[in-house]
């Protein structure tokens, strides 16, 4: 099994709860998509193809100022559990980590991490630069992954048109190639049936969503990731600033959701939320779904200081580690197991003891 | 709401088009929708572009290009039809390969084709630092920028060859 434990806090720094609006925003990610001239797309390249990128990146990387010293992870030579691992962590795309069934990653399949910031290599495009923040933290999150842009460019020939700007496989991430999203927790909104309203107003704005795990996942626990959907045209610090001004705006409709619950129902969300926190404390067995919409529960009950000394950073824990691979890999079984809704609700409450409210 | 068309069904799809610079909004029952060639909900999902064109609220109607399938990189061997199946270009000379079809599918995307985020500067010894190479590059740029009207970048740009020239 891989050891987490070489990455500066197992790779999830930004769980911590630290940052600005960490009760409704978990975190922030950020990536630039950058690709190789010379070098056919990782989708049409052969084994060999890929091998060299990796080989290439990887001299940059050892070379560069921000990456040397950066811990790799060939995925073609690890486990299925360890992947899904660094996939739960969000350091990895499901595709990259090659989670269906049966499927292998094939060679040159990696994963640079230094600090908070991460390369994927030879996803669907060679590189995807990434950085994630804890908390609503866009600027410092483009800060760090434009310094490891510019300190790889410096070293790799990326493949770059006047018109077009950055070129990648897939036309939709052309030109500056960076989606930023933010990953916040609107259980308010969804609770004052005003979350549909919200999540149009996106799309009109340019803006999109999607679940806890990005392109293609489903929402759960009232967990939303905003991002930017186009990608050229506007300028870095345009999609950051307009990402940034759409965000406060679903933040502040969010807390307006919340005092309206107040106001209105507070027996209800009282009610609602100690629920969710007896379930979570006295349950003997849990799926994932389940924990996450109970965990959601009693997010909004600490935040609207309902529930008084439990803190975000418990409940953001909770939400990495009651994942299957994360708690098979602690519990020692397989994310298959039968067990594990057992093993869950076994994990959910001894964390909840040692914080006892 | 009846269709416009066959005035008979009840109405799914509002369409919105713009032609000789006026707004023209039809709306349709599926049936009507699918006979006039507009994809509908469920078609735009399969494809791999399908969320993206749908959360555009562009309708998916002839947003990527149907003629020219035959039309062939020679640097990687896809072809137009390769990346109509699949969503993705084969490499980076796709771009100029399928030049004149990926602008007008990037317009309909971003609403721009040109780029005006961070620009790339090579790293040393691959050439670009010659000042003559960055002269015709920024000639290029500028010819580009005044065929999309954009007057800004090109103001920009002028300056900037005034002073390598």
């Amino acid at each position: 099994m891989i050891d987490l434990s070489l990455l500066p806090d197992g790779g999830i720094a930004w769980l911590d709860a630290s940052g600005p609006k960490g009760n409704i925003v978990l975190s922030t990610r950020l990536r630039l998509a950058r690709n190789l001239q010379g070098y056919v797309f990782s989708q049409r390249a052969r084994d060999t193809d890929r091998t060299a990128v990796l080989e290439r990146v990887s001299e940059a990387s050892a070379a560069s100022d921000r990456l040397a010293g950066a811990v790799t992870f060939r995925l073609d030579q690890l486990e299925r559990l360890d992947r899904q691992l660094l996939h739960e962590r969000h350091l990895v795309s499901k595709e990259l980590a090659s989670l269906d069934r049966e499927a292998r990653p094939r060679p040159g399949a990696a994963l640079l991490v230094q600090g908070s910031v991460g390369v994927m290599v030879n996803e669907e495009d060679h590189l995807r630069l990434h950085g994630m923040r804890s908390g609503f933290a866009l600027e410092e999150a483009y800060a760090e992954v434009e310094m490891v842009d510019a300190d790889l460019g410096r070293l790799l020939p990326f493949a770059f048109h006047p018109e077009f700007g950055y070129l990648t496989s897939c036309p939709t991430n052309a030109g500056t190639g960076l989606r930023a999203s933010v990953l916040i927790h609107l259980p308010g909104l969804v609770l004052t049936k005003e979350i549909g309203k919200v999540l149009q107003g996106l799309a009109q704005v340019g803006l999109t969503f999607r679940g806890l795990y990005g392109e293609g996942s489903e929402v759960v626990g009232n967990f939303f990731q905003l991002s930017n959907q186009t990608t050229l045209g506007k300028s870095e610090e345009e999609l950051i600033d307009h990402l940034g001004k759409i965000v406060r705006q679903v933040i502040e409709y969010e807390e307006q959701a919340r005092d309206v619950l107040l106001r209105t129902a507070p027996d209800e969300v009282a009610d609602k939320t100690w629920r969710a926190y007896g379930l979570l404390k006295h349950a003997r067995k849990l799926t994932f779904e389940e924990a996450m919409n109970l965990l959601s529960g009693v997010r909004l009950g600490v935040g609207l200081k309902m529930i008084p000394r439990l803190s975000v950073y418990t409940l953001n824990k909770l939400l990495i580690f009651t994942q299957p691979a994360h708690l098979a890999a602690l519990e020692g079984c397989q994310p298959g197991d039968p067990e594990l809704p057992v093993v869950r609700a076994a994990y959910v409450r001894r964390a909840l003891e040692t914080e006892a409210v | 709401m009846l269709c416009d068309n066959c005035k008979e069904r009840e109405v799914e799809i509002h369409l919105t088009k713009v032609e000789n610079d006026t707004k023209v909004t039809l709306h349709l029952c599926k049936q009507c929708a699918q006979q006039k060639g507009f994809e509908t909900g469920e078609s735009i999902l399969k494809s791999p572009l399908g969320g993206f064109i749908q959360a555009m609220g562009k309708g998916g109607a002839s947003v990527l290009p149907t003629a020219a399938d035959g039309l062939r990189c020679a640097a990687c061997g896809s072809t137009l039809r390769d990346f109509r199946e699949s969503g993705r270009l084969g490499c980076a000379q796709c771009y100029e390969s399928f030049e004149t079809h990926l602008r007008d599918l990037l317009r309909r995307l971003h609403g721009s084709s040109q780029h005006v985020g961070e620009r790339y500067g090579p790293p040393a010894g691959a050439g670009a630092a010659d000042p003559r190479l960055e002269l015709l590059d920024l000639k290029e740029q500028l010819r580009r920028a005044v065929e999309n009207e954009n007057f800004e970048l090109a103001a920009e740009l002028r300056d900037r060859i005034r002073v390598l020239e």
